[in-house]
């Protein structure tokens, strides 16, 4: 029996031990928001939080996330309206068929996280200092494929969402 | 031209109306719906052509969960594929029919058990053993055939001018050759079925861009009539064109709810999809052009040799690009394949002009640099006045105006003439420029619209929506139509039950439902003004806010339904006879700026500007989405994409996203995309043509020409990888 937090909720469930997070969520907690793109860590489609980080939860067991903390893209929303970046999502049409959109937004709200904390990533500069800038928002997102290509968009919709203006490239 | 489009609602950024369900969570797709079903996961073929010599199952058959094993022994019965029908799409799709192996990765057997985990451990049990035969693979320019005929109504050969005199008068010439590679539509939501029977009755909930021919190919497969079989697709994780027709997902849940009399799921795992689904057959393509010094382009010869796969007849036409481009003296093209135990050789996104926009647009560029000329003033001098492949006119032609937009806001004067002639620090910078054409086509298709007493609309129709947006502009067209607001408007997809259309595909969607969606907006315009008391043309009735106005007469929409029983109407359309007599193309050009690493060869795409020309915008938010998909596809498709085959198997040797490269978010700089809103009163009542693919096209090739320009390398076996620029 795994027991554990899921959008808020205690959940306790006993499943085949082999059972992937996405797994349990899709087929057993019918959370079919986040979504299977690969099952091999390599598209980031089922992007959820762990404790607050994001992870691919397909290369997640179910049985080891015990006692632990578990948002999804359900568990984003404001009450019933819609959460900030599932707002900015829309505006900015930051999608077009959906399927990678559950994963881009809970990559998106880790992303602002991370870089509010001060975690580097392979484009910050040497001095350490981390603004949200256009190329920092695409190389935190560049691990959630979108084939539709809605990449400059959800650029949009994350700096938006995490209060940067909406500067080009060239401007920076 | 259509009169009663003000643009109320038609081309406004309207939000997609099923946005909120798809970043919630909440949009059901394919494997998605709440049907208590049991798991079958798929058993593959490890050869490219033989045949079965023994199957054991047995231990499969013990494992814990697994309910049923099937294979070509016990398999509920199939009709070979492809009889039934000629189109590939209708044709039967029978798997587990006998014990022939026509590519890598066909399925031999379908594990179902009670949860994913059992299926899946199962599958590994079932053991086969086989008689193999050497297979055909690969392109062989000795051993192929002229195609029946190439995507997008192309014969396989044209012959328009005298092409040895024309090469003869060339002063300069370029006889070049290419390859593009076999490669994946990847659609991010795996191919997914769910299939019930209820007796004879088969309900299926899949992913499919095209319902009708869907619900054929079930027919021809399974023996039973078309009025038995229900196809639902409402939310679709992208086609590109590998969900047009059926694939092994459907045929095995269908046959296996059909053997156990119980729901079955299966979901095609990204594996197997990259032998099981469709995909790009490897081309290879010879380009002959020849000018006269002043840089008039004299003679064109396009041949392109390529594969397809057992009993399923597609061949794609790269030529396609060369058909409407430019103003030449002679255009003759040829288009030869084989068939190869090869996997399902498809449409995927921008069959033809995807790969032309590529190297034919490169060609041009190689030809226009040995004349001397600006490649953009090379294609502007030769700027044809009738389509070079038919003669016939052009419905529309705004490619000049694409060019010179597009130049403008890019900067092209600035351009650095000479390759390898600007540097920022260790980073040779080039500018590359392409054209964008594609053939803007029309199908038939219907609808049925339902307007309650209570005023609130319904359209009904099989159309999909594969992430383009059909949904939200079908309400823009139905709103604008009726004067009715988007909030009293559904729209009801993507289900057999509904009046048929063709569906997504080779961009014609928007245009075809769309027209077909206005048809039936306009017959039900006349019903209400005659129940309205107006005796007048309803073409001269504006219908806005929910009231019929005309002169001083004014009539609410709610006092005329409020006593009735509601309205209906239908509509349809087909392609009409400017589809025969004109040639249809959406246009654009592309300029883009590239960054190359002198050390390590990295590409580095800087800069897009796209001009496009796609008749009218039915939702700029939308269509500036549409085309910024393209440009990625064109990105990821210059220097990226490419399926390795192991010429022994038939395999591919990297399937899956980490080996096989989609672009992601840093591969792609902020696009600036502009739309010359032109509508075409030729093309279809609403005045559209098709913007799907349209970006695709010769985005790569701008990409190609800039990577040239900055490095002074042609690459001629795509994709332009950095190891071979070192
Ligand atoms: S499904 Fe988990 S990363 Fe692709
Ligand atoms: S919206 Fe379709 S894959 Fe991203």
């Amino acid at each position: 029996m795994t027991s554990l937090t899921i959008n808020g909720k205690a959940v306790e469930l006993e499943v085949d031990p082999r059972t992937t997070l996405l797994d349990a969520l899709r087929e057993h907690l019918k959370l079919t928001g986040s979504k299977k793109g690969c099952d091999h860590g390599q598209c980031g489609a089922c992007t959820v939080l762990l404790d607050g980080e994001r992870v691919n939860s397909c290369l997640v067991l179910f049985a080891g996330c015990d006692g632990q903390d578990v948002t999804t893209i359900e568990g984003l929303k404001d009450g019933d309206e819609l959460g900030a970046m599932q707002r900015a999502f829309v505006s900015h049409d930051a999608f077009q068929c959906g399927y990678c959109t559950p994963g881009q937004i809970c990559s998106a709200v880790a992303t602002l996280k991370e870089v509010e904390r001060g975690d580097a990533s392979a484009v910050t500069a040497d001095d350490g200092d981390i603004h949200l800038t256009r190329l920092e928002v695409q190389e935190r997102m560049s691990g959630n494929i979108c084939r539709c290509g809605a990449y400059n968009n959800i650029v949009d919709a994350v700096m938006e969402t995490g209060g940067a203006a909406l500067q080009t490239e060239a401007a920076e | 031209m259509n009169d009663i489009i003000k643009g109320k609602w038609i081309g406004k950024p309207l939000d997609r109306v099923d946005g909120p369900l798809k970043v919630s969570g909440a949009a059901t797709y394919a494997a998605e719906h709440d049907i208590d079903a049991a798991i079958g996961f798929i058993v593959e073929a490890t050869i490219a052509k033989g045949t079965i010599a023994s199957i054991e199952t047995a231990n499969a058959e013990a494992a814990k969960g697994v309910i049923a094993v099937l294979t070509y022994e016990n398999a509920p019965k199939m009709a070979p594929w492809g009889d039934g029908a000629d189109d590939r799409f209708e044709q039967s799709h029978g798997v587990l029919v006998d014990g022939t192996i026509r590519h890598y990765g066909q399925p031999v057997a379908l594990v179902i058990a009670e949860t994913l985990e059992q299926a899946r451990h199962a599958a590994s049990l079932v053991a086969v053993t086989y008689d193999e035969q050497a297979p055909a693979l690969g392109v062989d320019r000795a051993d192929s055939e002229l195609a029946e005929g190439l995507d997008g109504g192309f014969e396989p050969t044209n012959r328009r001018g005298d092409f040895d005199r024309a090469w003869a008068e060339s002063d300069l010439t370029v006889d070049l050759n290419y390859t593009t590679p076999h490669m994946i539509p990847a659609a991010m939501e795996p191919h997914s079925a769910i299939a019930e029977w209820d007796g004879e009755r088969l309900t299926v909930r899949n992913s499919l861009q095209v319902i009708a021919s869907g619900v054929a190919c079930l027919a021809n497969t399974f023996g039973i009539d078309e009025e038995n079989i229900r196809v639902l697709s409402p939310y679709i994780g992208g086609g590109f064109g590998s969900k047009l027709g059926q694939h092994y997902d459907t045929i095995l849940a269908a046959a296996g709810a059909k053997k156990l009399n119980r729901p079955v799921k299966v979901v095609q795992t990204r594996r197997n999809l990259f032998h099981a689904g469709p995909h790009r057959a490897r081309i290879e393509q010879r380009i002959r052009l020849g000018a006269t010094r002043d840089g008039t382009l004299k003679a064109v010869n396009f041949e392109t040799w390529s594969t397809q796969a057992i009993g399923y007849f597609y061949t794609e036409g790269p030529m396609a690009s060369a058909a409407s481009a430019y103003r030449c003296d002679a255009l003759h093209w040829t288009g030869k394949t084989r068939q190869a135990n090869e996997t399902l050789n498809d449409s995927m996104r921008a069959p033809g002009e995807a790969l032309g926009g590529v190297t034919f647009e490169a060609a041009i560029d190689e030809l226009a640099e040995k004349v001397g000329m600006d490649p953009l003033e090379f294609r502007l001098k030769n700027e044809p006045t009738e389509d070079p492949a038919s003669g016939k006119p052009f419905a529309t032609r705004d490619l000049v105006e694409c060019m010179k937009r597009g130049a403008d806001e890019f900067g092209w004067a600035d351009r650095p003439k000479e390759p390898r002639s600007r540097r920022e620090g260790r980073k040779l910078i080039g500018y590359g420029m392409a054209s964008a054409i594609r053939g803007n086509m029309m199908q038939e298709g219907s609808c049925r619209i339902d307007l309650s007493a209570g005023g609130h609309l319904t359209v009904k129709m099989d159309m999909t929506d594969i992430g383009t947006g059909t949904y939200t502009i079908l309400t823009q067209i139905a709103a604008e139509a009726l004067g009715l607001h988007p909030d009293d408007i559904t729209v009801d997809l993507a289900d057999s039950d509904n009046p048929a259309t063709a569906g997504s595909g080779g961009s014609f969607g928007a245009g075809t439902s769309g027209s077909a969606l206005w048809n039936a907006c306009i017959a039900l315009r006349e019903k209400l003004a005659r129940a309205g008391g107006f005796n007048i043309d309803p073409d001269e009735i504006d219908f806005d806010e929910g009231t019929m106005q005309a002169g001083d007469r004014a009539v609410a929409l709610a006092d005329v339904l409020k006593d009735s029983d509601g309205f209906s109407a239908e509509g349809s359309i087909k392609p009409g006879e400017e589809h025969e007599d004109y040639v249809q193309n959406s246009y654009g050009a592309h300029f883009c700026e590239v960054a190359v690493d002198m050390d390590s060869c990295e590409i580095e795409v800087r800069r897009f500007v796209s001009v496009f020309s796609a008749g009218r915008i039915l939702n700029r938010k939308t269509a500036h989405s549409q085309c910024l998909g393209g440009l990625v596809w064109g990105i990821g498709g210059a220097i990226r994409e490419e399926l390795w085959m192991d010429e022994r198997t038939g395999g591919y040797v990297n399937r899956d996203l980490a080996e096989y490269h989609v672009a992601v978010n840093r591969d792609v700089p902020k696009c600036d995309i502009i739309f010359l809103e032109n509508p075409d009163p030729k093309s279809n009542p609403i005045g559209t043509k098709g913007i799907g693919e349209l970006a695709l096209c010769g985005a790569g090739g701008a990409v190609v020409n800039a990577i040239y320009n900055a490095t002074g390398k042609r690459v001629y076996d795509l994709p332009v990888t950095l190891d071979k620029l070192l």
